[in-house]
């Protein structure tokens, strides 16, 4: 069979053409390595002047703790944050992409990011990966038409609400939020309902843990606060320090450089501005 | 009509007809149970739902029932394997009052009882399909214990089953005291109640609390919940984005 002159260009999205033959080595009995996720509690509110978002930063690899202290709120525009759930990487990539989208857009119109923006950019993306992009998002900022905020599916469904929780301590979180939520918060009452919240979700839910982050957003203003609260510091660290037997010598430690260190001289014009 | 598998070294797998002996999956249920201890002995509460898969069928069933002068036994999971243990409980009484010494059950017994019934049902690969509360006093003994259909049996001073576990449970911990008074009681389990009917899909707004103390087990007449829906976002949540979602 000859080969066609004209190379029809790739598609976009994922090729399908690979699941024949992972299904096949699933029934050999081949376990597919798990994903790193984030088994996270993230949540956000709509307070007085603006919106709070909340996250806490453990990362699991299945039964294990990859990463102690990640970053879930993740930067978007100077006035929209956007908290992630689901598989790291994912949420990583998701967030980073609509973000340099948001700033050339920023760029052609000369204008603020609104919130919708960011809205429709992220829902476009998951629903055109039907959910195959494991990406649960909360997004919140403050734009010119007000406080938003929105909570997104991997499968590219949205919701508007003054108070949501996604992840795996979602429910735990949920409940305190039903049960405490107010309209018209303070700043300080609504830092500290988020951030019982995530407590709720750290010590109720298994997938979360360690720290609490918080990101407050209000009109030309916003806060990160990463690491708010560190509801779990380590309980038993000796005063001693480490002390070495008598046994063990201290050596002197003694840099010798492997090779001179060559300077290289600039010829030639230099680039054109 | 019977007939068995043969595979291929030749061992019979399965009996077609004695499947439908034992229990596969429950049909009629009850969602969650929430109990706390307070000051003066035991409180409970749930809603008076059966659902039939997801369909609401029946609103008034009453899934706390009193044990005896001194216990309550609450239930969610199948509602007919808990008219079951109803009947179980029944018999252990009557059993228990014909030696007519003055003794009676208490709440410690009664659990107990539940726990090798329920770890036996189980070890027979035929469950009763619940999970039960289990609460009251004697004695001026204060009791709160819980047993789950595969025979998991514990005590503790505040328990949920089902939903209950992942969105009353979280609330307990945070705000359970033990010198709790009992409109405070009340109050902490209408809390979880109320959260339960947001975000249970199987709840629904009609509930009996139930008070056990040392005089003796009442249960409350059922009644329904304040609930709150005029959030802004709620009723205008595409504010600033005309048209979208």
């Amino acid at each position: 069979m000859s080969q066609s002159a004209v190379d029809v260009p790739p598609k976009g999205g994922f090729s399908f053409d690979l699941c024949k033959r992972n299904d096949m080595l699933t029934q050999k009995g081949l376990k597919a390595p798990s994903f790193l996720k984030t088994g996270t509690t993230i949540v956000g509110l709509i307070f007085k002047d603006g919106v709070i978002l909340g996250a806490d930063t453990r990362a699991t690899e299945g039964p294990i703790v990859a990463d102690k202290n990640c970053e879930k709120i993740h930067y978007m525009a100077p006035n929209i944050y956007c908290c992630g759930a689901g598989t790291a990487a994912d949420t990583e990539a998701v967030t980073d992409m609509v973000s340099s989208q948001l700033r050339l857009h920023r760029y052609q119109t000369s204008r603020d990011s609104r919130v919708i923006t960011a809205l429709t950019l992220l829902k476009k993306h998951l629903f055109s990966y039907q959910g195959h992009v494991s990406a649960a998002l909360v997004l919140g900022g403050v734009d010119i038409t007000g406080p938003h905020l929105h909570t997104i599916y991997p499968h590219g469904s949205t919701d508007t609400l003054p108070f949501a929780t996604m992840g795996s301590g979602s429910l735990a979180a949920m409940s305190v939020f039903e049960a405490k939520y107010k309209e018209g918060l303070t700043r300080d009452e609504g830092i500290q309902l988020v951030a019982e919240a995530i407590c709720s979700g750290i010590f109720n839910d298994l997938g979360s843990g360690s720290n609490v982050d918080i990101c407050v957003i209000t009109k030309g203003n916003k806060e990160y606060l990463r690491n708010y609260m560190e509801p779990n510091p380590r309980t038993y660290v000796s005063s001693k320090g480490y002390s070495f037997t008598k046994k063990t010598e201290v050596l002197l430690t003694k840099i010798t450089p492997l090779l001179e260190r060559v300077e290289i001289t600039e010829v030639g014009e230099a680039m054109e501005e | 009509m019977t007939f068995t598998i043969q595979i291929e070294n030749g061992t019979e797998v399965r009996n077609a007809e004695a499947d439908s002996q034992r229990t596969l999956y429950p049909y009629v249920t009850g969602t969650s149970v929430v109990a706390i201890k307070y000051k003066d002995g035991v409180l409970m509460a749930s809603d008076m739902g059966g659902s039939y898969g997801s369909t609401l069928r029946y609103k008034n069933i009453e899934r706390m029932k009193a044990i005896g002068k001194h216990s309550l036994l609450g239930a969610s999971g199948e509602i007919s394997d808990f008219q079951e243990i109803l009947r179980y409980l029944d018999e252990l009484t009557l059993n228990d009052n014909m030696w007519d010494d003055g003794n009676s059950l208490g709440p410690k017994e009664v659990h107990n009882y539940l726990t090798r019934v329920m770890y036996n049902r189980r070890n027979k690969f035929n469950p009763l399909w619940n999970t039960l509360v289990l609460g009251g006093v004697k004695n001026g003994e204060k009791y709160l214990g819980m047993v789950s259909m595969i025979g998991v049996s514990f005590e503790d001073n505040h328990v949920a089953t089902g939903f209950g576990n992942h969105l009353a449970r979280p609330i307990l911990r945070d705000e359970w005291r033990e010198d709790l008074g009992f409109e405070e009681g009340v109050k902490l389990l209408e809390k979880c109640m109320r959260v339960l009917l947001y975000r249970d899909r199987s709840a629904i707004n009609k509930l009996q609390i139930a008070k056990m103390t040392e005089e003796g087990v009442t249960v409350s007449e059922p009644y329904s919940l304040k609930t709150f829906w005029e959030f802004k976002a709620f009723t205008n949540p595409t504010v600033g984005a005309e048209g979208s979602w």
